[in-house]
């Protein structure tokens, strides 16, 4: 996938002057966290269950390599196939060979964000594979050619009117005059249309939430059954995992399971939680002949043992996305690659670098909510804070940030100096905007009271009351 | 070899060669023993509160529950259930002894087809392997008498579960999985294990939760009260 995030700024701009998307924003933001809230107030332990989540993780990181080839060697066992991949070329041929050679015509997909990253549709369309996207919001977004604006609902960015408008332009067979009285009636439209495609399909395609090392299983979760559906019905399975997708154990994953949903949707568990371990034995009824796991590694790895291998905790929940108030505003098409929100501002430096993906870390206002929420307690604005120091040391970020970073950092080592200006400033300050309390414009600072009001200064410096306040033993 | 390529560069970062054997033993030992993490309370309770707790968790999911005393009552609650519901009276069933024990004679009207679920098929009828009351989740792992079609394709998905193999957390259902399907298959799991919770359901339109987006829009669980101690 190509990325667009070097134009943070001017897509952030369009995003919050596009009046449809503002509706959709509007409409979903409250939901997410009200349902995540109420999921976690049922379940005491759940604060509990964050720190072993965490630990689970930290150990297998720790122990990555074992897993790993113990997974490998699970599938293995029970007659499947893993394909080691280190980067999206390696993964994209890898997937192109067992569909070629399984004669495919057309392909299945349930919902992958590792698919994203490799931009497998295109490939294989280049190579005259037909995909097709099942999770309903996915399906919506292929054809409007579109990508996901959300790790789990990808759709997040559109309202009722764009998928009718979208159906009548795709299913021309079906009469142009017919009317969607309900959201149902768009359900029902694509459920008819996509059972024949998951009839037809040759190979389908999943992600994968998990991976065990104990039973070399893939696990994946969904809502709509589409995944399970696309797994069990064409010949061949392809699996798509990364790396950091493993965990040792059945329990293991089970802990983890109990975090995610709660997290994400604010279901207990989803629906459908599916394990496959390999392809159908011999007395089976149903279920595909190949299983293939594509393990893709895409600079993962060399983000363990950094300031960023916490990142690789990450289970992929959105909670960090629905509680931050920048994703809020802007939407994940700003961000202008596979991840969004907190989580993708630190991992798409990592895995496209920080010179294509600067901005992101730099959209936060360290709220600190996105970590208050991490089933997986990942200290987002810390890393966020790891990648602006990258950026700066590299001489990435523009000359008048740096001139400016300089000239604080020059007052900031020299504490008479800096507080003999603050003080300075905050009499002007406070002097001039007696009247009015704020400041919609100032010298030297254009851009950041383009958008807000700078509240004038009381007068004093916080320096200052706090030493009259200590003076006077109130502190 | 990308595999070495990933593994070198996965220890490179954690600053060590391949692990020494002692540790090595030690994750082995783990996956060994594979050690539960603490197990939240609300499933820890009587059985009647137990299976109580399945049931209102199966309903909270938009699932429905119907309790029968005994396995013979089973083929007259489907008929019933497929009455209620304006159903047609084929159902794809899975071809598991304790249903094909079941006395299908005396509802003649109810066309059975063993074997694996079909598009066209509305209805199936499954073998529930286990309940777990901490979610009202269903586990149903694939083998020959109980196909994973059956789980997914049809609009109306019945399952039959006897109340005794009702658990309270997921991993007392793990237990039971890996004692009496994988252990005999030299500790590999059936190759598909489903944990189902409630009809498929979609709210990727304006997030707004509508019930059977691609795989059944009803769920209908047959209870046999067979658990003695869970007779409340």
């Amino acid at each position: 996938m190509l990325a667009t995030s070097p134009n943070f700024p001017q897509n952030a701009r369009r995003a919050m002057a596009d009046a449809s998307l503002q509706k959709a924003m509007a409409r979903t933001r409250p939901m997410f966290p009200a349902r995540r809230a109420a999921a976690v107030a049922a379940l005491p332990e759940f604060e509990a269950l964050r720190e072993t989540g965490k630990q689970i993780k930290d150990h297998t990181l720790a122990n990555l390599d074992f897993y790993l080839e113990t997974f490998a060697a699970n599938v293995e066992r029970a007659g499947g196939q893993v394909h080691w991949c280190s980067d999206a070329d390696e993964a994209r041929a890898a997937v192109l060979k067992i569909c070629q050679d399984a004669g495919a015509r057309t392909v299945t997909k349930g919902k992958s964000m590792i698919s994203e990253e490799l931009g497998i549709n295109k490939h294989l369309e280049a190579h005259g594979i037909a995909p097709v996207e099942t999770d309903l919001g996915e399906y919506i977004l292929q054809l409007r050619d579109e990508p996901p604006s959300h790790i789990i609902a990808p759709a997040f960015h559109l309202n009722r009117e764009d998928w009718e408008a979208s159906f009548r332009k795709a299913h021309t067979d079906l009469p142009a005059d017919r009317v969607f009285h309900e959201r149902r009636d768009i359900l029902t439209e694509a459920r008819t249309r996509l059972r024949e495609k998951f009839l037809a399909a040759d190979v389908g395609i999943t992600g994968a939430n998990f991976l065990i090392a104990e039973t070399g299983s893939s696990v994946i979760v969904t809502n709509e059954g589409n995944g399970d559906l696309t797994q069990t019905l064409p010949r061949v399975h392809i699996a798509l995992a990364s790396i950091e997708k493993v965990v040792p154990t059945l329990e293991d994953c089970t802990s983890l399971l109990r975090l995610l949903a709660r997290s994400a949707t604010g279901q207990d568990f989803s629906v459908y939680t599916t394990f496959s371990t390999g392809p159908r034995r011999a007395a089976d009824l149903d279920g595909p002949a190949e299983y293939h796991v594509v393990m893709l590694d895409n600079g993962r790895s060399a983000m363990i043992g950094t300031a960023f291998q916490d990142m690789l905790r990450c289970i992929r929940c959105a909670a960090c996305l629905n509680h931050c108030p920048v994703y809020g505003t802007v939407g994940g098409h700003s961000y202008g690659w596979v991840y969004s929100g907190p989580m993708g501002s630190v991992l798409t430096p990592g895995l496209i670098g920080v010179d294509q993906a600067g901005h992101l870390p730099n959209a936060s206002t360290f709220c600190g909510k996105c970590e208050s929420v991490c089933p997986v307690k990942i200290p987002l604005p810390k890393m966020m804070r790891h990648w602006r120091e990258r950026e700066f040391e590299r001489h990435l970020s523009p000359a008048t940030t740096r001139a400016g970073l300089r000239l604080w950092g020059w007052f900031a080592q020299r504490p008479q100096a800096y507080r003999l200006l603050t003080r300075l400033m905050a009499r002007t300050l406070g002097k001039l905007g007696r009247k009015k309390g704020r400041f919609s414009s100032l010298p030297f600072a254009a851009s950041w009271t383009e958008g807000r009001d700078l509240p004038a200064p009381e007068g004093d410096t916080f320096f200052t009351r706090y030493a009259r306040e200590q003076r006077a033993g109130r502190v | 070899m990308s595999k070495d390529a990933i593994l070198g560069a996965i220890r490179r970062g954690l600053r060590r060669g391949p692990l020494p054997y002692d540790q090595d033993l030690a994750l082995r030992v783990r996956l060994e023993r594979h050690p539960r993490h603490p197990i939240p309370a609300r499933s820890k309770v009587a059985r009647p509160a137990q299976i109580a707790l399945f049931q209102r968790n199966v309903e909270k999911e938009f699932g429905t529950v119907l309790r029968v005393a005994d396995a013979a009552a089973v083929p007259a609650a489907v008929a019933r259930y497929l009455a209620a519901q304006n159903l047609p009276s084929a159902l794809a069933i899975a071809p598991h002894p304790e249903l094909q024990a079941m006395p299908w004679g005396e509802h003649p009207l109810i066309a059975l087809r063993e074997g694996r679920a079909q598009a066209s098929d509305a209805v199936s009828l499954q073998h529930g392997y286990a309940g777990i009351a901490e979610t009202g989740t269903l586990m149903l792992p694939s083998a020959a008498e109980r196909p994973t079609t059956l789980n997914i394709l049809s609009e109306t998905e019945i399952v039959v579960l006897r109340a005794s193999r009702i658990v309270g957390a997921y991993e007392e259902a793990w237990d039971l999985l890996r004692a009496e399907l994988a252990a005999p298959a030299g500790g590999m799991l059936p190759r598909n294990v489903m944990l189902v919770t409630g009809p498929s359901r979609s709210a990727d339109i304006e997030s707004v939760l509508e019930l059977g987006a691609h795989g059944p829009r009803r769920l209908h669980i047959i209870l046999i009260e067979d658990d003695p101690a869970a007779l409340g």
